[in-house]
């Protein structure tokens, strides 16, 4: 009796442990991307992918701070965990050298309209090496850094008339890096608990160089020569020094806490009526205007898009490409998904839910411009983005970066220390990569 | 089955246990110290004999990172000495409620981490919506940057860590206390002793191993600090002011996938802590004999 009964126990957890590997006979599909509102509106969208093949579509978020390590983390690993990822434009060189995602290019070339692709999208989100025609993605969320502005503060007339008075410019979204410190530093009141401006100076993930960067190319900087990987001379140049100077001096007419600050910060210092202009990415917007999320001023919002500087207008490009994990065992459901998803109705309705679209007919559609408050901004802010390094060592070049930039508004080193030390390691890092063995 | 097929039988699945989870990977990371390795591709790992070490060794960074981390375990640990030993001095007697009391001070090292410096993420907020400025807000006349002030952040870690560990070092001196026996106390008494003659020569020298032991462990676990500098100073800001070695460690290993030179980098680490904790061993078989 006894042997009986261990038998049937030892029956039923086999029985247990095969159960949920092949009672579920549904095929599914695991996309990854971080935790904010366009994976919601993907997961939304998909719904239309499962009624129309029966493939169930699973969208996994991971928070935003460790997206990208738990990704890669699974990457080395070679966990088929994920089929699809939606990864930042600069993973690109490191997921496509390191095997880690598919080339896509015949099945792009075969299966996809690259032409009604919005082409810098293309190229920033799948393309690897820039200008190779080598695709290792297709765009899913085109995204940039944009400005909301609290449009009842800047149309009251006393601010205008005060404005105007002490600038000699009248009081309107600023055109120019000089106009947005000006407009920063007047609405700084720390006694009414107001301060000028919100943007990104956090040292976590890629926070202050997402914000900065867009700074320092306006004002003549660079990251350095894309052929030569020469940096000195191109980052830490008398441009860029002005830049950072400018960036932290800008500090001065932010909350106290606003060496912290990243997107959710900005977000909820806006929100919270602590700030009259906040900087974010445009796919956070949504938060902006929507009454419940933001009682205070859901209706007296405005947009600009990111003002241009002495030498030129440039602004961080946000938004994600759609790749095809190497460890997947579902490749294919992945490439018919991403198929499905870059059709022109599909489109129609991604943008319709919030998604910022890739499509070029739709993305310049009437329709697509008037659809929310802050599209028209974000249509109108194309042609001046810019990336990061998306070469393979990317993440080493970012962390450099961050730690420098964040040790320069927080005084530690002065700009032109930190930039000089941004020079030297980034040259390091591409010399012990090969860069310069030629 | 011999007796002796039979103690192998019962110690295998161990030693295999431990052969492949710890001897394994220690011998494996010794081994791509040596290399230049990046665990994110898909090139083999190449010889280049002592150069990471050389490169860690010689970068007046990473000695940041360990000056850093040397500057928090003095000040968290003697923090949490004084304060852990002075509680368990003051619940070494009777009172109503001491069990009540006792745990209560014991929660905060039952917690996770992660979720305590989240917490005091909030309560250090560097604007007025942080609880702590927000309550000093009526004598301040500007918030205090506990997390963006470089000149502050780090006490702000020390001040957390302090919170969460003190308690530990309260518990093992408790433990230490109720064991000197009442005698010695009875004895001084009839000779008249004073409060502070009984402390320096019969308390001390007889919770001394115990406490000891509490430092050793705080010493070494404290060098390793990460979690907690990860989620309240956001990875060691400002700049690298709370950048510890672990926290940097993390990074080259999982953020870079620097794998040999994260691989060197762990056994510097290693070895450092080793030295440390031979030192306290060897002063901790001093005040035992002494003892």
């Amino acid at each position: 009796m006894k042997r009986l009964c261990i038998s049937a126990v030892l029956i039923l957890m086999v029985v247990m442990i095969w159960m949920p590997f092949h009672v579920n006979a549904q095929e599914s599909l695991t996309i990854v991307w971080a935790e904010w509102d366009p994976a919601n509106y993907l997961q939304e969208l998909s719904k239309d992918f499962t009624a129309e093949t029966g493939i169930a579509v699973d969208v996994v978020q991971i928070p935003w701070p460790n997206f990208q390590d738990k990704v890669f983390t699974e990457f080395v690993g070679k966990s088929d965990l994920y089929d699809i990822v939606i990864g930042d434009s600069q993973w690109l060189g490191r997921n496509s050298v390191g095997g880690h995602y598919i080339d896509l290019t015949d099945w792009i070339n075969e299966n996809i309209d690259v032409d009604s692709i919005y082409g810098p999208a293309m190229t920033a989100f799948a393309e690897y090496p820039k200008g190779s025609k080598k695709y290792w993605a297709l765009p899913a969320e085109v995204d940039a850094a944009g400005y909301v502005y609290r449009k009842d503060l800047f149309e009251d007339p006393t601010e205008m008339k005060n404005f105007q008075a002490k600038y000699g410019y009248p009081l309107a979204p600023p055109k120019t890096y000089t106009q947005l410190r000006d407009i920063a530093e007047f609405f700084t009141r720390p006694e009414q608990k107001l301060y000028g401006i919100a943007t990104w100076y956090s040292k976590e993930y890629d926070g202050i160089t997402m914000g900065f960067q867009q700074v320092m190319w306006s004002f003549g900087g660079s990251y350095g020569d894309p052929n030569s990987f020469k940096v000195k001379g191109h980052v830490n140049n008398k441009d860029a020094v002005k830049a950072l100077e400018f960036y932290t001096d800008l500090l001065k007419f932010a909350p106290p806490d606003a060496p912290n600050y990243y997107w959710q910060e900005t977000l909820n210092a806006y929100i919270s009526g602590k700030v009259a202009m906040g900087m974010n990415y445009f796919a956070f917007f949504p938060g902006v205007v929507n009454a419940q999320t933001n009682p205070l001023s859901h209706d007296k919002s405005g947009f600009f898009i990111a003002p241009e500087g002495p030498k030129g207008h440039y602004i961080s490009i946000g938004g994600q490409g759609m790749s095809v994990s190497a460890y997947s065992k579902k490749q294919d459901i992945a490439k018919q998904y991403m198929k499905w998803f870059m059709q022109k109705p599909v489109q129609e309705k991604w943008a319709k839910l919030g998604g910022f679209t890739p499509h070029k007919e739709v993305l310049q559609s009437d329709t697509f411009k008037k659809a929310t408050p802050f599209n028209e901004a974000f249509a109108a802010s194309f042609p001046y983005l810019r990336d990061f390094w998306a070469v393979p060592e990317y993440a080493e070049l970012l962390e450099v970066c961050q730690t420098n930039w964040n040790e320069a508004i927080t005084k530690i080193k002065s700009a032109k220390d930190a930039l000089n030390s941004i020079a030297r390691k980034h040259e390091e890092i591409f010399e012990d990569a090969g860069y310069y063995d030629d | 089955m011999s007796d002796y097929q039979l103690k192998m039988a019962f110690i295998m699945p161990t030693m295999i246990l431990l052969i492949l989870m710890n001897i394994f990977p220690l011998l494996w990371s010794l081994y791509l110290s040596f290399h230049r390795y990046k665990a994110s591709m898909p090139t083999a790992p190449k010889f280049i004999g002592g150069r990471n070490y050389a490169r860690l060794l010689t970068d007046p960074e990473i000695w940041g990172y360990f000056r850093t981390t040397a500057y928090f375990v003095i000040l968290a640990v003697t923090a949490q000495f004084l304060i852990g030993f002075g509680l368990a001095l003051l619940l070494n007697r009777q009172f109503r409620a001491k069990g009540f009391v006792t745990t209560l001070l014991l929660l905060p090292m039952m917690l996770s981490p992660v979720v305590v410096g989240l917490f005091w993420r909030f309560i250090l907020a560097s604007d007025n919506a942080g609880l702590l400025n927000y309550f000093l807000s009526p004598i301040l006349k500007s918030p205090i940057g506990w997390t963006t002030d470089p000149k502050i952040a780090m006490f702000a870690v020390v001040i957390v860590d302090t919170w969460m560990w003190s308690p530990f070092m309260m518990l093992i001196a408790l433990a230490g206390l109720s064991a000197v026996p009442k005698s010695l106390y009875e004895a001084a008494d009839v000779d008249r002793a004073s409060a502070w003659f009984k402390f320096r020569w019969i308390t001390l020298p007889l919770v001394s191993p115990l406490l000891l032991i509490a430092l050793l462990f705080r010493t070494m676990d404290a060098f390793k600090m990460f979690d907690i500098v990860y989620v309240l100073t956001r990875e060691g800001g400002p700049g690298t002011v709370t950048e510890t070695v672990s926290m940097n460690l993390y990074k080259l290993a999982f953020r870079n996938f620097n794998t040999g030179k994260a691989c060197a980098m762990a056994y510097i680490l290693l070895i450092i802590i080793v030295a440390l904790s031979n030192i306290y061993v060897k002063y901790l078989n001093r005040v035992k004999g002494e003892a």
